[in-house]
């Protein structure tokens, strides 16, 4: 996926004024559901630090756990395989379908794919993905990346839907535009399943790996991860090497957060945990089962001050409550992750030249921060990259040389409170009339869109060391 | 009377600039409070502006003049939940590669507070003698709210004030969209935060809106002056502290002649 990052603030604006994007974000209920499943269990926050240090100690010893895990899927019949970058990963995805001269290949919904640019690979290679999850696949429909990690979706309206439908299950004799969202969920489902039936290979993410028994994990709403991993011949599991997790006791400590966290239930429908291929006594089955496992720069966010959003366990609470991303939505980050887990890891990925925009694109309010289940200091790191922007001077020249003078006078008190004095002076004057200014020379950014108050007309140092004592005598 | 906690007070940068009622404010309900208050008059700024910029050298040089001026005290007070937290939680940060300094930092850091929680959950205060008539509403300015736990200290004295009834404000935790220097790097998403929170106060009713960090309140007036509302915006301590006459409500005129 080409990143378009650095036109975040272009981005964001035409999403301001786009009022289908505007409908369809209107009523996220996310937040609400989130607040009543956490008010129902007491232990929530205790559960928050347990899944910290649990993966905490996981990062600490990764190289440990990423051993013991793959030793664990050889043993069951599977295969790991190690991709330094997405090329590598495609390659070897590629490799997997050619052995089995796959045609079509199913997917159950991963982010790891959008980050690779897996689908557009997989057709120049003649190979057809489909998109299982319903809101992937009528982002795929449409031909759009997704906006959001777990409602892939949530940018589109009803509407939008039913004439996506119309428009291409016409091929299907799908020829009736629907009305009621249960409808268009029949008629996809009913495509899907034929397409299921007919697939080689099946690809999913992982919400989990799990070190002590080779296992993967993967948590879906719809079953559709199910049939996508047991109907086709081989089962490929994309994943990164940050979803390990020592044991299963551990796996259900963190999973106690993840939904709650994420859509407010209290656990999703389907948690589906698969251990290597089809063993003889299994009723059904992958005759293979692939992990593969990318790197794509997050072994070089170990041991820095960027570890911690390693801990992230995708349940998008953090852009649920994030005021920016509901403003303006997922696709304006430009890249795969968006708001503040996507501000964080983006230019970890892609680099902060790309993606310097996305940290800069947050009040720090601190609300992603309170509502991770992972504790993860988004708004904190989001400050690191604003320094690793600074020193590397990405930043624009004029808050460079608008912080460097302030920065120069704010050294110096006497200096700083000479210049203070006059401003307030002048512009405590010139606004004595309607007690605001509708624009002021150099403050476009603020008086395009609200009055700037006027000052008082004295600084509080000066009207301090003016004062009759009688302030003391209160 | 020895025993009066010597309190410094930290103005902040925007007070002292657009609106030194409110450090009057603060002085007023500290001294009322039973504390001896000293402004040093080398203070500036807590150096946010710099730090969330990412120009972290510019920030240190700022914070070790806080952190000398601000030694003598027994308490350091600030109008603010912003600037506050930046000294109290974002200090020590700061200076994490500097062991040396630690202890100053974090003796500053441990006897920094935000005014109103100072008033009560310090100095114990649990009604104020002040009278405002009308009904306010209250926003939660992020930084206060999550970085020191200032939520339900200022409603409590709030309640002790004569003729106000407060009105509580739908999604009073949400960011209004100031952000230091977000609200003119990214104008026309500050815009979309602030427009949303201005039609949450305006939806309450309330003829006052109160908070008790300036910049929000610089940001929340502009958009309500500019959308012609009536509402008036005051920072909480000018409520507390019966100085709602010292000065109009934020970017309104002074009214008479």
């Amino acid at each position: 996926m080409h990143p378009t990052s650095r036109a975040f603030r272009a981005n964001a604006t035409a999403a301001l004024s786009n009022k289908t994007l505007q409908q369809a974000m209107a009523n996220l209920g996310f937040r609400q559901k989130r607040l009543e499943a956490v008010a129902r269990l007491p232990e929530f926050d205790a559960l928050r630090d347990q899944a910290r240090d649990i993966k905490n100690h996981t990062l600490q010893h990764l190289d440990f756990y990423l051993e013991a895990y793959e030793a664990k899927v050889r043993d069951s019949g599977g295969q790991v395989h190690w991709c330094r970058t997405p090329e590598e990963a495609r390659q070897t995805i590629l490799g997997i379908c050619r052995s089995l001269n796959a045609r079509s290949v199913t997917k159950g919904k991963t982010m790891i794919a959008e980050e690779i640019a897996l689908n557009p690979f997989l057709e120049e290679n003649g190979i057809a993905p489909i998109e299982t999850d319903l809101g992937e696949y009528i982002i795929q429909l449409r031909n759009e990346p997704p906006s959001h990690i777990i409602a892939p979706a949530i940018h589109v309206t009803k509407e939008q839907v039913a004439d996506s439908f119309l428009e291409k299950h016409a091929i299907y004799g799908k020829t009736r535009r629907l009305t009621e969202p249960r409808e268009m969920l029949e008629e996809a489902r009913g495509i899907l399943r034929e397409k299921f039936l007919r697939a080689d290979v099946g690809i999913t993410g992982a919400n989990f790996l799990i070190a002590e028994t080779g296992s993967s994990i993967i948590v879906t709403n719809e079953g559709n991860g199910d049939l996508t991993q047991l109907l086709p011949r081989a089962h490929i599991v994309l994943a990164t090497p940050e979803k390990l997790v020592p044991t299963l006791e551990d796996v259900s400590t963190i999973l106690r957060l993840l939904a709650r966290s994420a859509t407010g239930q209290e656990f999703s429908v389907y948690t589906t945990v698969s251990t290597g291929p089809r063993r003889t006594e299994d009723p059904d089955g992958p005759e293979q089962y692939h992990v593969v496992i990318l790197d794509n720069g997050r072994s070089a966010m170990l041991g820095t001050e960027f570890q911690d959003m390693l801990r992230c366990i995708r349940c998008s609470a953090c852009m649920n409550h994030c005021p920016v991303y509901g403003a303006i939505g997922g696709h304006a980050y430009g890249w795969v992750y968006p708001g503040p887990m996507g501000a964080v890891l983006t230019p970890s990925l892609i680099g902060v030249d790309q993606a310097g925009a996305l940290p800069n694109a947050s009040t720090f309010c601190g609300k992603c921060e309170s509502v991770c289940p992972m504790k993860i200091p988004l708004p904190k790191m989001m400050r690191h990259w604003r320094e690793r922007e600074y020193e590397r001077r990405l930043s624009s020249t004029v808050s460079r040389y608008g912080i460097a003078l302030w920065a120069f006078l704010a050294r110096r008190p006497a200096l700083y409170h000479l210049a203070t004095g006059w401003a307030a002076r002048v512009l405590g004057r010139l606004g004595q009339r309607h007690g605001n200014f509708e624009n002021l020379p150099l403050a476009g950014g603020w008086t395009r869109f609200r009055d700037l108050p006027a000052p008082e007309g004295k600084t509080f140092h000066q009207a301090w060391a003016e004062r009759p004592l009688r302030t003391q005598d209160r | 009377m020895s025993e009066k906690p010597r309190v410094g007070l930290f103005v902040t940068c925007l007070v002292d600039l657009f609106r030194p009622t409110i450090g009057f404010a603060a002085v007023k309900l500290l001294e009322k409070a039973g504390c001896t208050v000293e402004v040093p008059a080398s203070q500036v700024c807590c150096g946010q502006p710099s730090y969330n910029s990412g120009d972290k050298a510019d920030t240190k040089a700022i914070a070790r003049g806080v952190i000398q001026a601000f030694e003598p005290y027994d308490y350091v007070v600030a109008p603010s939940g912003s600037c506050a937290g930046m000294i109290r939680e974002h200090y020590p940060e700061l200076f994490a590669d500097e062991p040396a300094l630690m202890p100053r930092v974090h003796h500053l850091a441990n006897r920094t507070y935000e005014l109103v929680s100072f008033l009560v959950d310090v100095m114990g205060v649990k009604n104020v003698e002040a009278r405002y008539p009308g009904v306010a509403t209250y926003h939660d300015s992020c930084s206060g709210l999550r970085e020191l736990g200032v939520k339900e200290q200022p409603r409590a004295l709030l309640a002790s004030v004569a003729g106000l009834a407060v009105k509580e404000l739908p999604g009073a935790e949400t960011c209004c969209g100031f952000g230091g220097m977000f609200c003119v790097k990214y104008p026309e998403i500050s815009n979309r935060m602030v427009a949303d929170k201005a039609a949450d106060i305006q939806a309450t009713g309330a003829d006052t809106l109160l908070a008790g960090d300036l910049g929000c309140l610089l940001n929340m007036a502009g958009k309500l002056t500019r959308e012609g509302s009536t509402v008036k915006v005051r920072h909480v301590a000018e409520v507390l502290a019966g100085m709602a006459d010292a000065a109009p409500p934020i970017g309104r005129k002074r009214q008479g002649p």
